[in-house]
């Protein structure tokens, strides 16, 4: 019972951090690059901006579902387990967002990047 | 990419580490949190070390954010993993603690898997390609200025001359949107 508990955890965390940073990336794209609008129009515009965003508010909702159930997970589970594995798989099932959803380029070099970081995440993080 | 990008992708790193131990340093003083005492979230979040977490978590998530508005998502996302580099070195190197051999093998997993994507692009995806490189030609008709020897950067009140030259600095507000 307490390693379904923990598995579920763990997929729920990974799911929601995954759907969490693809909307957030989503929307960050629309606002356009900080830096660039800083000088512009200013922080608070910036701000506004990013509120006003669907896409932002989603991404915020999605994380805080992540948060939370990392916090419970961690508290019933085996902590080297469930921290390492949620975010082992993360870098993984980012990069095939980031392609499908984004449109980013995931060439082999990436590839290689998100499955030696999230082999050397598995590693450190327990 | 320029200093301050930079400076925002180290933000991600530090932030992240530091935010993370803290939360899980004060979650260990805390203990067990269930659905049947929905309070303790509450007690939990009075913890000092928990409170501090979530600040520097909220800091961690300004730079993360910012530094998505510029970049992709399988460039940024790396930069969170260094954190763990980060606070393994920090075991090591300042707490003296013994860092497996595995744990070593981490580290050198995820920077290799960092200077990976670091040697390529920031920004790859096409719908916003543009967007990239107005930054960037701005940068370069900046320093042009300043090359030029005309260190002038704002305007003092009084100027008896409307400043003409400054025109073009704006000028690109158009490709924005």
């Amino acid at each position: 019972m307490k390693h379904l508990y923990t598995w579920t955890a763990i997929l729920l965390v990974t799911m929601a951090s995954v759907v969490g940073d693809t909307l957030l990336s989503r929307a960050m794209k629309q606002v356009g690059d900080v830096h660039h609008l800083w000088r512009k129009v200013g922080v608070w515009a910036i701000v506004a901006r990013v509120l006003a965003n669907r896409n932002f508010i989603l991404g915020i909702f999605a994380m805080a579902v992540a948060f939370f159930s990392l916090l419970f997970a961690l508290s019933w589970g085996d902590v080297s387990l469930v921290s390492p594995a949620a975010s082992s798989l993360t870098f993984i099932g980012t990069a095939f967002a980031a392609k499908i959803f984004l449109h980013e380029k995931v060439d082999r070099r990436r590839w290689i990047a998100a499955l030696l970081v999230a082999a050397g995440v598995a590693l450190l993080a327990g | 990419m320029t200093f301050r990008k930079y400076l925002v992708l180290a933000g991600v790193t530090v932030f992240s580490a530091a935010g993370d131990s803290m939360l899980s340093y004060g979650m260990k003083q805390t203990g067990n949190i269930s659905l049947h005492h929905l309070g303790s979230v509450i007690v939990a979040v009075f913890n000092p070390w928990i409170a501090v977490g979530i600040v520097l978590l909220l800091a961690f998530f300004a730079s993360y954010v910012n530094a998505l508005s510029w970049a992709d998502l399988t460039y940024v996302l790396p930069a969170t993993s260094l954190g763990y580099v980060l606070l393994a070195l920090i075991a090591r190197f300042a707490l003296h603690e013994h860092v497996s051999l595995l744990r070593w093998l981490g580290i050198v997993l995820i920077s290799g898997g960092v200077s990976f994507v670091a040697g390529g692009p920031a920004l790859t995806s096409h719908k916003h390609q543009e967007k990239s490189y107005t930054p960037e030609s701005e940068a370069t008709r900046v320093t042009g200025i300043a090359g030029s020897g005309d260190s002038y950067q704002g305007m003092p009140s009084g100027v008896p001359y409307p400043i003409a030259e400054s025109a073009p600095l704006g000028a690109d507000s158009s490709t924005d949107e």
